[in-house]
């Protein structure tokens, strides 16, 4: 069975791209735009991995995150966060809070894929 | 007394010393004597007896008047001389002894004088030391207080107890800048001699500052220490903190007796600090995003050559979005933040037609060709290092000289929007662009002067432009500098010149010792901190609805007048001014409407008074007045109040009248300008210092005494 993947993004310009390519790499694909709609999502799609992004209206990626961590029954969820913001500070929050991977735009869709895949054990 | 009664016994022992030896002989004859010897010579001296008593009489009778002879002139003569000596030592320096009486005494008066000529002519060479110290000592105060106020730095000194003991006039610009917040219209109000640098820095930084100074100090140390504060308006200031080090030291003590406050407006600075940040954050975070959704479908498009159609157009669109949201975003921060992005080289807000001036004269002197000026925009104010760019001027013009053999010059200022253009326009030939460019990069040098910069670097210094144009119409062309407009801190002002043409009054080293902050009403009347103040009303009924509609004050400090601290204020009192009350105070309806109203005012005004003793003329009337506000505004003034009028009453009872008028004529004042509440102030004050004096002969030499002579005066007046 394919593994799922959750793309959580208000930016339509990225969705599609990654929407795209990960299809392409044979995962199963859902999309939310906001915090609020990813914690629906992630309940009713039960994805394997979630792309994360950090800035996004209504609920932050770093709250979705959080959110998602102190849940026990995504214990197994990968999250990989995906963000604008370089910084080392950022990139220790979000490690800090549960992420798996931090990945910062702008990135090369090759190593992303290849970094999910090692995520969820597809060689 | 005491030398007649020893006269007195004196003359008891000549007395003695005549009878005595005889008739203690002649006891001592009587007892060895047998009886028939007695009778005889009791016989033989009875007969005798009145010759002998006559001639002891008479020889007692001269005995007297030698003694007496020799009193006057050694006893009593010399304690003459003892008492016009003792004149001599204290009230008369000049009196001298005559010479009298015995030669002896004579002498001793001549040597007395010899001595006190002696120390009249030490005294007079310490006096003219003394005399010569103070006065080298003023101009050193006067110099340093002249440097000082040509700083262009705003530099404070204050005591260990945060007074005021100094400032510049950059100070005093600065602070006013700061004050001119709703809390108070007073503007320069807050700075002021003898005033607490606290209502204008921070306590406890300035505390801490002073702390970290010791400590440095103590470890032998360079004594400096830098913060950075708000004021209430929120302003940024950086302060930098040095000690006035103690004159009397200890070896290896550290004491300090005060502090020198270098002060500076940082706000603009760092709120142009924040802006680079915010520009270089938003060209880089914010591109990010738009460049990984760019770099994500371009690394699709690429890798899947061979996808649909529409979902390759999608792609391609997601590109040419962001490609036109970053181009649009990067115009907006250029247009933004195009200010915040010229170099740093330092520049200076100075006026452009200085620059003109100074180019002018420098061309005249330089190059001996004359230069007039076209359209002038005489206010506008430029960012520029003047110098480089005064040099690049007259480097032009030796260039056209040399080439062109231009025989006059003009100079044109112009601006539009946030660029100053300054033209150097010249009737000539065309010039190639080729001759421009190579100007513009050579090293730039006028006759000798040289300098490694070139015409470009000024213009990159400036972050400006420059470009040569021709006007054709006019047979002429110019060369036009574009350089950023400047918005000057803070204007010049003239209004203080007119306040006396004395130096300002900025420094008072004495203060040094002004350790008491409270008013003790036991405190030398000379030494207190006055706030001298007259109003102007609508009328002379305060509860029948009068009201004040100007307030003038200022302050006297350590026995001077500081005519630069002054208040001065017009009150819109809100009701109509009365017809006949506008010839005495020359304050007019529009003088007076759109002005704050009293509420606002009298803050600022009890403000300005903080920890001074209030003085007026006839000041049970101008207190009434506030004190009619008290419940309205919720400000009392509860220091003690000196009426000159009543004090002018201690001083001379027998006069009349105790007017204004009467008593500057009087005391011998003249002021040129009455009857405006500010000038009005100042007269009252030089009146109080001229009264101190006076008070102080007739033993008030405080402000205790001053009240209580006041009162009885008041009473006197009262129960006529």
């Amino acid at each position: 069975m394919a593994k799922k993947i959750l793309i959580v993004d208000d930016e339509p310009n990225i969705v599609i791209s990654l929407e795209f390519l990960m299809k392409k790499e044979g995962f199963e694909i859902a999309v939310a735009n906001d915090g609020d709609e990813a914690l629906v999502k992630v309940a009713s799609f039960k994805p394997d991995l979630i792309l994360l992004d950090v800035m996004m209206p209504k609920k932050s990626g770093f709250e979705v995150c959080e959110a998602l961590r102190a849940d026990p029954a995504h214990a197994g969820l990968q999250i990989v966060m995906l963000t604008a913001k370089g910084r080392d500070t950022e990139v220790a929050k979000g490690l800090a809070i549960g992420a798996d991977a931090y990945v910062t735009k702008p990135f090369s869709t090759k190593d992303l894929v290849v970094k999910v895949k090692a995520m969820l054990g597809i060689s | 007394m005491k030398a007649k009664q020893r006269f007195i016994v004196a003359v008891i022992i000549l007395a003695l010393l005549m009878t005595g030896p005889f008739v203690v002989t002649s006891l001592l004859v009587w007892l060895d004597m047998r009886e028939a010897e007695r009778n005889l010579l009791t016989q033989l001296l009875l007969s005798r007896l009145p010759v002998g008593t006559m001639m002891t009489v008479f020889g007692f009778g001269i005995g007297v008047m030698v003694l007496h002879k020799l009193f006057k002139q050694y006893v009593e003569g010399l304690l003459r001389m003892a008492e016009t000596l003792r004149l001599m030592l204290g009230a008369n320096r000049n009196f001298r002894v005559t010479p009298e009486g015995p030669p002896e005494v004579q002498q001793l008066a001549r040597a007395a004088n010899d001595l006190a000529q002696q120390r009249d002519v030490l005294m007079d060479d310490v006096d003219a030391q003394i005399s010569r110290a103070k006065a080298s000592v003023e101009e050193e105060k006067n110099r340093l207080a002249a440097l000082m106020s040509e700083l262009a730095q705003a530099v404070v000194v204050c005591n260990l107890d945060g007074r005021i003991l100094l400032y510049n006039n950059r100070a005093r610009l600065q602070f006013k800048a700061l004050a001119q917040g709703p809390t108070s219209v007073s503007g320069g109000a807050l700075i002021g001699l003898g005033r607490s640098i606290f209502s204008i820095l921070e306590k406890n930084q300035v505390e801490h500052a002073q702390e970290v100074i010791l400590q440095r100090l103590s470890a032998g140390k360079t004594a400096i220490s830098n913060f950075i504060t708000t004021t209430r308006g929120g302003q940024l200031l950086r302060a930098q903190m040095v000690p006035v080090r103690a004159a009397t030291q200890e070896a290896g003590e550290a004491a300090m007796s005060g502090y020198v406050l270098t002060v500076e407006n940082i706000t603009r600075s760092i709120e142009q600090e924040a802006r680079r940040d915010q520009v270089l954050h938003s060209l880089t975070e914010g591109s990010r995003s738009a460049l990984g959704n760019i770099r994500a479908a371009v690394a699709n498009l690429i890798d899947y050559p061979d996808m649909e159609t529409d979902l390759r157009e999608r792609f391609v669109n997601v590109v040419g979005d962001e490609v036109a949201k970053m181009s649009q975003s990067l115009d907006q921060t250029m247009v933004e933040f195009s200010d915040s992005m010229k170099t740093r080289w330092p520049l200076e807000d100075v006026l452009g037609i200085d620059i003109i001036a100074a180019a002018q004269r420098r061309i005249d002197e330089k190059l001996q060709l004359p230069t007039k000026t076209e359209e002038l925009d005489d206010a506008l104010w430029i960012k520029a290092d003047s110098f480089s760019l005064v040099f690049a001027l007259v480097f032009l013009a030796a260039r056209l000289q040399d080439h062109y053999e231009t025989r006059e010059l003009r100079f044109r200022l112009t601006s539009e929007g946030k660029l100053a253009y300054l033209d150097l326009i010249w009737a000539g030939p065309t010039m190639s662009s080729e001759t421009f460019y190579t100007w513009e990069m050579e090293s730039m040098q006028i006759g000798t002067e040289t300098t490694p910069m070139t015409l470009r670097d000024v213009i990159d210094r400036h972050g400006g432009e420059i470009w040569y144009q021709r006007e054709k119409a006019a047979h002429r062309a110019f060369f036009r500098f574009v350089l950023p407009v400047a918005t000057p801190e803070i204007e010049q002002e003239h209004d203080d010149r007119k306040r006396g043409a004395n130096r300002p009054e900025y420094y008072d080293f004495d203060l040094f010792n002004f350790a008491d902050k409270s008013i003790d009403l036991d405190r030398k009347l000379s030494e207190l901190t006055y706030t001298v103040f007259d109003t102007e009303t609508t009328g002379l009924e305060p509860s029948n609805g009068d009201e004040i509609i100007q307030i003038g004050a200022a302050r006297i400090v350590n026995n001077r007048l500081l005519r630069q601290e002054v208040f001065d204020q017009i009150i819109d009192p809100e009701i109509p001014l009365k017809l006949a009350s506008i010839p005495i105070h020359g304050i007019t309806e529009e003088m007076v409407r759109g002005k704050p109203t009293i509420d606002v005012v009298l803050p600022s005004f009890y403000e300005f008074c903080e920890d001074t003793v209030l003085i007026a003329h006839n000041a049970a009337f101008d207190m009434r007045f506030l004190q009619l506000k008290e419940a309205r505004t919720g400000i009392k003034f509860s220091q003690p109040v000196l009426d000159t009028l009543l004090l002018s009453a201690v001083v001379h009872p027998n006069q009349e009248s105790h007017k204004l008028d009467v008593i500057l004529e009087r005391l011998g004042i003249v002021i040129e300008t009455r009857h405006n509440a500010l000038e009005d102030s100042l007269a009252t004050a030089a009146v109080f210092l001229k009264l101190i004096p006076m008070l102080e002969e007739m033993g008030i030499t405080t402000v205790r005494q001053a009240l209580e002579a006041s009162a009885k005066t008041y009473f006197a007046r009262v129960k006529y």
